[in-house]
């Protein structure tokens, strides 16, 4: 940190960062300590007798089928919804940077379905391929001859969040692609111009590796979207179902924690993906510290 | 653009023009939707001309969803939300960044060590914890002998059950969600690009730290504020789950979760002309921050990652 001209006061610091401490004690580490404890214990449903049984929850939860599905489905889930969110976002951000004159047009018209709830952008979806309601259905019913019913069929289920969870994240991933491009420097794409280099060319050999950084931020960002923000989409929509097919990790702990009233397994399955979160977010910072070397 | 290309020119206009369609698409159909009576919506396929039924299903999406009272929770837990972690995360910049104190570094990582977790991770215990905010302290109290002390004092025996709860409450709303470090962490690095020589200026004038806070560092946040405010608000209306679990009165629910109970089930009518009406009440309010304060956001946004 950069030498500051500091103030010299003695107690005032330390009450201007309370509130923030006290909040962040209360409501962060102290239940993240509790979950962490929790995580050792067997209780009955009640919560009447814990018993201390160190690592049986987490042995029990890598041994249990249904656990290790919803990480397949979680990571099918994720990777799905980053995989279609991000090439579609950067999609339209290079054509919305071509079209120089529209940009500002074109980030208008796209920007909005952030502001939607996950939830409403699931409602939403749902009404579109709703199997006796939905255009989208009936229009695969009447061309392909496609049987649609993501309430009966697990991978239509399956689709039917991954589509409204990429809906919801094209415009934020779209709002940083066309940051990123904007901030390539055009004497560079001119120079490779005047070597030669056709628009394809110029994309990928100058913009691309120039935009990996943001490439790399919007992944991750995208990836904890869906490992958390789609609970509400899951929630409205498919309940997990059927079978278990749209049941991702984050649904899991509050199905087993608050309706099957398992708070061993539960917390076990919270210090585990909060585990997994820390990881992404130390990458992540590893990343962004090479990137400010590179970018100065 | 370089070189002329009117190939890769019409290209580019025909991809965008497709990418907005589909985009609206969803948006589009459920504004039909909310047009049509009862009849025409549950047609197949459902006709793609509005129809004159706006302001009816409106109002009965409004009555039949309670909406007047969950678009105020919505709004007062988002506000709250919002000015809850601006506040709180300004001071805490400015102690971090201007104060040169022995626990500096430890106040520092214990509010950055928060950054990217969300409340999802470990909600069984925050529930735990807003159930009863006093809970921690029981042990103390029974550590301390203090049950003895009450007893004695009333003259028979007494256990003291210390209780605060605050579920189905504002505060409960509210408080747990402002735990979280990325607004310090944006005005942190904004602090650190204001220049030395201005709190410099200001200490030679004579300025108080508060002084300097509220008449120099505020004004200057503005714009960064501003960009908070826009996506702190987003994130506030739209949360899910945490209003899920703290909030069983339907009096205090919020509008998200309250517009699950306008999806028609197999037993109802297909009411999703209702359920069309009430989506679109609920997403306009953020919609509009969004659109109106686009500039901030974007900036704020993307400020967010550097």
């Amino acid at each position: 940190m950069k030498k500051r001209s500091y103030f010299k006061t003695r107690s005032l610091p330390y009450l201007l960062i309370l509130p923030q401490i006290l909040i962040t004690v209360t409501f962060f580490y102290w239940p993240a300590l509790q979950g962490l404890v929790a995580s050792f214990q067997l209780s009955d449903p009640f919560g009447l007798r814990t018993r201390f049984v160190w690592f049986d929850n987490y042995v029990a939860l890598f041994t249990d089928p249904l656990y290790l599905k919803s990480i397949m489905t979680t990571l099918l889930f994720s990777g799905s919804v980053a995989l279609v969110s991000i090439c579609v976002g950067l999609f339209l951000a290079t054509m919305a940077n071509r079209a120089l004159r529209l940009t500002a047009v074109t980030r208008t018209l796209l920007i909005w379905p952030y502001a939607i709830a996950p939830a409403i952008s699931g409602i939403l979806w749902l009404f579109l391929l709703h199997p006796s309601y939905g255009v989208i259905a009936i229009f695969l019913e009447k061309w392909f001859g496609l049987a649609w019913n993501p309430l009966l069929e697990g991978s239509h289920a399956m689709l039917m969040i991954v589509l409204a969870s990429s809906w919801k994240n094209i415009s934020y991933n779209f709002v940083f692609f066309l940051a990123g491009l904007q901030a390539v420097p055009h004497s560079l794409i001119e120079a490779a111009a005047m070597d030669g280099a056709g628009p394809f060319r110029r994309f990928w050999t100058i913009t691309f590796p120039l935009l990996s950084p943001t490439m790399f931020f919007v992944t991750v960002m995208t990836i904890i979207f869906s490992f958390f923000e789609s609970f509400g989409i899951i929630h409205t929509v498919t309940q997990g179902g059927p079978g278990g097919a749209t049941n991702i990790l984050v649904y899991k702990v509050y199905q087993d924690g608050f309706v099957g009233l398992n708070l061993g397994s539960s917390s076990a399955q919270s210090i585990v993906l909060m585990a997994l979160i820390i990881l992404i977010t130390v990458l992540q910072f590893k990343y962004v510290e090479r990137k400010v070397q590179y970018t100065g | 653009m370089v070189e002329k290309t009117p190939a890769l020119d019409l290209f580019t206009y025909v991809a965008l023009i497709a990418g907005i369609a589909v985009v609206g698409f969803p948006i589009f159909y459920a504004i039909i939707a909310a047009t049509l009576p009862l009849e025409e919506v549950s047609r197949v396929p459902m006709p793609l001309i509005p129809g004159d039924q706006l302001f009816a299903n409106l109002a009965t999406a409004w009555n039949r969803g309670d909406l007047g009272t969950q678009l105020l929770n919505s709004f007062i837990m988002a506000g709250g939300i919002t000015f809850g972690k601006i506040v709180v995360s300004l001071f805490g910049a400015f102690s971090i960044v201007y104060f040169d104190y022995r626990l500096r570094a430890v106040a520092f990582a214990t509010v950055f060590c928060t950054l990217m977790l969300p409340v999802e991770v470990r909600i069984l215990p925050t529930y735990e914890m807003a159930a009863n905010l006093f809970g921690p302290l029981q042990p103390l109290w029974d550590a301390l002998g203090l049950n003895g002390l009450v007893s004695w004092f009333a003259g028979h025996d007494i256990s003291v059950k210390l209780e605060f709860s605050l579920l189905d409450s504002y505060a409960g709303l509210i408080l747990p969600l402002t735990a979280s470090a990325t607004c310090t962490f944006l005005f942190r690095q904004f602090f650190l690009t204001i220049p030395e020589e201005l709190c410099e200026a200001a200490k030679m004038d004579g300025a108080s730290p508060m002084t300097f806070f509220w008449k120099i560092l505020v004004p200057l946040s503005k714009t960064n504020i501003a960009a908070l405010v826009v996506i702190e608000f987003v994130y506030g209306w739209n949360q899910y789950l945490w209003p899920l679990l703290i909030t069983t009165d339907p009096k205090m629910t919020t509008a998200v979760i309250g517009l699950k109970h306008l999806l028609p089930s197999p037993e109802d009518p297909p009411d999703w002309h209702i359920a069309m009406a009430g989506a679109l009440i609920v997403v306009l309010p953020p919609v509009l921050v969004v659109l109106v304060m686009q500039r901030w956001f974007v900036k704020g946004l993307v400020e967010r990652e550097k």
